[in-house]
């Protein structure tokens, strides 16, 4: 178990930008690679710090990512920043090829992903990188739920061997966990205790996720298990099959399309090792839209309602083994006690 | 006081027209940009801002051909806005143009409005050709459709296309250019913002494009270099490419537009810290009170 503490509101990509500033104190083979929106990605902590060590390729996120290969195999440590839109779609062969299947030392920092980038819209809300990426091998994927812990992240990315993505947001989120909890690639950590069902959830939802579990306990006396999934590759099969052996029902909550990432990663666990009920909250296999963040994270049902919704969902499936898919209609009675 | 923005219902006709007129239709674009931009409270406001004559020009000039009544209409020309945080001055010009309601305007970037942060096609909005907000795909779409037109419909329609001078640091470009060359794309006009300003600073310092026209020349395009404020250099170079295209050159073409960003507003002109950001209220009163 891991404690927490809420302590207010701070955007995930200062974690990363402070990172990689402490990384080059560590390590002189640091290198940043600017894609022109350094300071919206706070790689322009790091340019401030090491210029000698920072390089403005413009807006070219094809050919960043390839001379970040090219560096790498020249010794360098090279981390490339611009947002997920643009960080993860529009290198995709580069990250296969020259990245993933030449397995080296290429790290990439994914901003302003999800929902949460807001009024930009659809084309810069990205929401599917995780299906995408987690399919590519030798990749490291790491999705953070807080300002710690994408510095966290940051570091450990920074001081592991291999190809390596971190996504993260634009807008502050609350941060909850604490500076001297530990981090681990690919050892999720549990933030509430429970076994009547398993939320497991990743970045902003993992908060989401926390505020369901209370909401359940509190309404309902529903103990359940919370998991903050940080590193969706390589998944923590040890503590998913353990959620699912002791819970007998699983909710996972992510900003990002419901088929594929977390939830596709830990649905895969399940199936093989423990097969139990499981519901999705997600996007919905939508694009998004122009909004303000915190009216789009309703607008999407992606707060902790959705995430309390579907727990009563998965809970009953288990109990009643009910198989099919519930509509809407059925689960108004629920979204009538949360009004 | 408070501070009430409203859009008047004037349309502008897409006809030839003098100097004076073009000025005030860009001006009163200039408007609606920060209008709608500081209604939205997000969004971009240099570049915008900086190509609005040359846009007023080609909309309401009598360059483009297109019917904002019959948005699919078959015979139209097509603008492609491959720089899709341009949206604001693209909204304004086709709300003017009478392709939807001006007061839209007032709904820029809101949940639920057509008026997408960048133009999406899903949001349906008449007008918009293609979504776009990735930079750099936008110009290879603009040949495809030039493709169709030239290659296959064997039409005389044109496909104009503008891009950002930041946003042709995107290879693709070049791969977009060198097809426009090799398909002799005479009916492709591309324009280039070139305002030298993008988010981290001047063009030349994140990631030199220079030299430009020679670059293009290579490429084997007609090459127009241009003042983009002063209107009789945009009316002549819309129409040398008018006759290029109209002569088979077999040659695309590129305008290359020097701007200034921000311009018409003393305290954004030629400023890169402009490139995304809306302005507050104070700012968009002195912006509105400069726009006379
Ligand atoms: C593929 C891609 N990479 C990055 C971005 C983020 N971005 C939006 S606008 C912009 C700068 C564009 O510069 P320029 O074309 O010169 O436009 P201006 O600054 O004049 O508005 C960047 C990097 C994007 N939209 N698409």
């Amino acid at each position: 178990m891991q404690e927490y503490k809420l302590i207010g509101n701070k955007p995930t990509r200062h974690g990363f930008g402070e990172g990689l500033v402490a990384l080059g104190e560590r390590n002189e083979n640091i290198v940043v690679l600017g894609g022109d929106i350094t300071g919206s990605v706070m790689t322009s902590y790091f340019a401030e710090r090491f210029p000698e060590r920072f390089f403005s390729i413009g807006i070219a996120e094809q050919n960043a990512t390839t001379i970040a290969a090219g560096l790498a195999l020249s010794g360098k440590i090279p981390f490339f920043s611009s947002y997920s839109a643009f960080a993860a779609f529009r290198n995709t062969d580069q990250l296969r090829i020259s990245v993933c299947y030449n397995n080296i030392n290429v790290k990439i920092g994914g901003g302003h992903s999800g929902i949460t980038v807001g009024p930009d819209g659809a084309t810069h809300q990205s929401l599917e990188e995780l299906s995408l990426l987690r399919t590519l091998p030798n990749m490291t994927l790491i999705s953070p739920c807080d300002y710690n812990e994408a510095k966290k992240a940051t570091l450990a990315v920074g001081e592991s061997f291999g190809p390596a993505y971190i996504r993260f947001g634009r807008s502050a989120v609350p941060s909850f966990t604490l500076p001297e909890s530990t981090f681990e690639i690919g050892k999720a950590d549990i933030y509430h205790e429970g076994t009547d069902v398993a939320i497991v959830a990743c970045g902003l939802l993992t908060w989401e996720a926390i505020l369901a579990a209370q909401e359940l306990k509190k309404r309902r006396g529903i103990n359940a298990r919370v998991i903050n999934c940080h590193t969706i590759k390589p998944i923590d099969i040890h503590t998913i099959t353990s959620a699912a052996k002791d819970c007998g029902a699983i909710v996972t909550a992510e900003e990002h399309q419901v088929h594929g990432g977390l939830g596709g990663a830990v649905a895969e666990v399940v199936v093989k090792n423990y097969p139990v009920p499981m519901e999705f909250v997600g996007v919905k296999d939508t694009f998004g839209t122009s909004g303000e963040p915190d009216e789009l994270i309703k607008y999407f049902g992606l707060t902790w309602k959705e995430i309390y919704s579907s727990a009563l969902i998965a809970i009953e499936r288990r109990d009643k083994g009910i198989s099919s898919v519930r509509y809407p209609k059925e689960i108004a009675p629920i979204a009538e006690e949360l009004k | 006081m408070e501070f009430n923005i409203e859009f008047s219902k004037e349309n502008y006709p897409n006809t030839p027209k003098q100097i004076e007129e073009l000025a005030r239709i860009a001006l009163n674009t200039r408007q609606d940009i920060i209008k709608s931009l500081f209604l939205a409270k997000s969004g971009h406001s240099g570049g915008p801002l900086g190509i609005s004559d040359v846009m007023s020009v080609l909309f309401f000039a009598g360059i483009m051909k297109y019917d904002s009544q019959n948005p699919n209409w078959k015979e139209r020309d097509r603008f492609v806005l491959s720089c899709g945080h341009y949206a604001p001055v693209l909204y304004t010009v086709l709300a003017r143009a009478g392709y939807f309601p001006t007061e839209e305007l007032l709904t820029l970037r809101k949940l639920g409005s057509r008026l997408q942060g960048h133009p999406g096609l899903d949001s349906e909005l008449p007008g918009i050709e293609t979504s776009s907000g990735s930079l750099g795909q936008g110009i290879s779409i603009a040949v495809g459709m030039a493709m169709s037109d030239k290659l296959l419909e064997k039409n005389d329609r044109t496909v104009f296309c503008l891009t950002g001078d930041g946003e042709i640091q995107e290879g693709s470009c070049w791969e977009a250019a060198m097809s426009a060359g090799n398909f002799k794309l005479d009916n492709l006009c591309w324009i280039v913002d070139n305002n030298n300003c993008q988010i981290d600073g001047r063009v030349e310092d994140v990631m030199s494009i220079y030299p430009l026209g020679d670059k293009f020349q290579t490429f084997k395009f007609e090459v127009i270099e241009i003042d983009g404020h002063n209107f009789n250099d945009i009316i002549a170079a819309f129409n040398q490419f008018k006759q290029n295209q109209k002569n088979r050159s077999g040659k695309p073409t590129v305008i290359i537009c020097k701007t200034k960003m921000g311009r018409g507003v003393s305290f954004m002109e030629d400023n890169y810290q402009w490139h995304g950001n809306p302005p507050n209220e104070k700012e968009a009163i002195q912006a509105l009170s400069e726009l006379i």
